[in-house]
């Protein structure tokens, strides 16, 4: 069997690029390694509970009936209806800094007012970068890295208030430590500020069933626990791919979604000296991404509400500035992400069995990744609690309502998504074209920008789209 | 095909692509940009749609073609007059 293309990776992307190709009666097959699916927005089952991997919130939350944005966008090119995804509305979300707290919900305005009373003299130069934002389109793909800081420090003054946009912002996308490119800011700041958070009622889960329901009923394969080891490269061209167990597998075009760097080696020496096209230079000088996380899982006797925590997400810093980079500590304990997935919106008597507070942390992905075997789990755990402890500065106690609790690392995510290094936003340099040094070798997903969930399933499709149904 | 048969596939192709719009009402004469949101994506699915089902080739030059109800039937009669309705 020869098929059109071979897509490497089950994620968002994966499947969303599968989609497309099936829907135009191209002969698909998706490879994913791992014994399930969903790369970095998975999940799994551990003493009788759900968990969710990477979800904390969808973002680019838009309500029923939208028409226009990139949900809206992505159901209709998904051919995939609003209910498919079934999102209900966040809570309301913070920015918790010394001495400053901002909310924000899903109607923008409420920031904006915030903005306006806890940074009076930051207001109009808010106001503007708002402008420069909303101005800006980061759909092209044609455009060259600037420096996110730069453009936002010509507008706002107070480094603190700097601080506090940046916060969430990089947690929930940016590859780049202490930075962003500006076309990676827009993209996060239109689907957290302007846009919003969502969950479905069944997490990730919700979502990913839509998506491998639809896609196998276009007539799609998927085949789990099919690791590619190789992709064929004959005379500058890729033909194929050959699995973990020496199978080869041929194909027109092949679509990787694990990856710049990692997609490199899957080459071989067959790129050897070869540039990345787009600027990017050769493909020996190019970085994988460093920035990883630990994220600690409490399930709770009680609804975190009922301990007066109600918000559905907290990005929290105590120093005087945000510092967003690989820790030298195993992990960060000065900053984070709160997230509480029973506080969203969910149906008139629909609530999650359990209650459940997600803590994640920046993390030293060497330490983690190098650790012996046998100091691993005990690693996990005082580390963990030591996130706890520096998170609830930050929310009301819940440490004694804690019935259960489960701590992925670095480690976890490279199992998950392959990623170099549990590299959870990929590769500093983002391929925004998904074009690769070889012919027929496309690149989606997390390394070529388009960042969040929402993002990576564009991503899949614009990939399509662009390089493999044009014809 | 003639001109009825053809607006009828156009009129199922934007119906899978925006299920939510209510199409009842489209005015053939008026740009479909001025009656629905529709983006450079769902265009180039226009196209996909009609080579999917009829094999038809659409230039990129000609896609302004396709601009409304009228053009787009104008200019898909001659290249379906063979197809069985």
């Amino acid at each position: 069997m020869r098929y059109h293309t071979v897509i490497i990776g089950a994620g968002m992307s994966g499947l969303a690029a599968g989609i497309r190709l099936a829907y135009y009666q191209k002969p698909v097959c998706i490879l994913e390694r791992h014994t399930t699916i969903g790369g970095l927005n998975s999940f799994y089952r551990l003493r009788a509970r759900n968990h969710d991997v990477g979800l904390h919130a969808v973002t680019n939350f838009a309500a029923p009936g939208t028409r226009t944005g990139p949900l809206a966008k992505l159901l209709k090119q998904l051919r995939l209806r609003w209910d498919d995804f079934a999102l209900k509305p966040q809570c309301g979300s913070a920015v918790a800094f010394p001495g400053k707290r901002l909310r924000f919900t899903n109607d923008f305005s409420v920031l904006v007012e915030e903005v306006a009373s806890e940074f009076p003299q930051q207001i109009d130069g808010f106001r503007k970068l708002v402008a420069t934002i909303e101005g800006f389109d980061e759909l092209n793909l044609n455009q060259q890295v600037v420096s996110a800081m730069q453009v936002v420090s010509e507008h706002i003054s107070d480094p603190l208030l700097v601080d506090m946009l940046f916060c969430p912002l990089m947690f929930y996308g940016s590859a780049t430590p202490r930075d962003m490119d500006f076309n990676q800011f827009v993209v996060m700041f239109k689907s957290i500020f302007k846009e919003g958070f969502g969950r479905p009622f069944e997490g990730v889960r919700q979502i990913l069933k839509s998506l491998t329901r639809h896609y196998k009923e276009l007539g799609g394969e998927l085949k789990l626990r099919h690791g590619v080891r190789e992709i064929k490269i004959e005379n500058g061209r890729a033909v194929g791919v050959i699995l973990d167990d020496g199978r080869e597998i041929e194909a027109d075009n092949v679509l990787s979604t694990v990856g710049s760097v990692e997609t490199f080696r899957l080459c071989g020496g067959a790129l050897a000296g070869k540039t990345v096209p787009g600027d990017h230079g050769a493909v020996e000088q190019f970085q994988h991404g460093q920035i990883s996380f630990n994220e600690s899982i409490s399930i709770l006797d009680c609804q975190p509400r009922e301990l007066g925590h109600g918000e559905t997400i907290i990005f929290y810093n105590d120093s005087e500035r945000f510092t967003y980079d690989v820790p030298t500590e195993p992990c960060d304990l000065r900053s984070g992400i709160i997230c509480s997935p029973n506080n969203f919106q969910y149906d008139e008597g629909q609530q999650l069995e359990d209650g459940i507070v997600r803590i994640t942390a920046l993390a030293n992905p060497d330490y983690w990744m190098n650790l012996p075997p046998d100091e691993y789990a005990a690693a996990k755990a005082v580390w963990g609690t030591k996130i706890i402890d520096s998170a609830v500065r930050f929310m009301p106690e819940f440490r004694s309502h804690v019935v259960d609790t489960d701590i992925f690392t670095p480690k976890t995510i490279h199992r998950f998504t392959g990623h170099l290094k549990g590299a959870v936003y990929g590769a500093p340099r983002k391929i925004l074209t998904g074009d690769m040094p070889a012919e027929h070798l496309f690149l989606a997903g997390t390394d070529q920008g388009f960042l969040g969930i929402i993002g990576s399933m564009l991503s899949g499709i614009t990939i399509a789209n662009n390089q493999l149904l044009r014809e | 095909m003639v001109p009825a048969d053809i607006r009828k596939v156009i009129l199922n192709i934007l119906e899978r692509i925006a299920p939510d719009e209510d199409l009842s009402n489209l005015d053939d004469s008026k740009p479909f940009r001025e009656q629905m949101e529709l983006d450079s994506m769902d265009f180039l699915d226009i196209v996909m749609e009609l080579r999917k089902l009829y094999r038809v080739q659409i230039p990129e030059a000609d896609y302004p073609n396709l601009i409304s109800m009228d053009s787009t039937v104008t200019y898909l009669t001659p290249l379906l007059k063979d197809v069985p309705a």
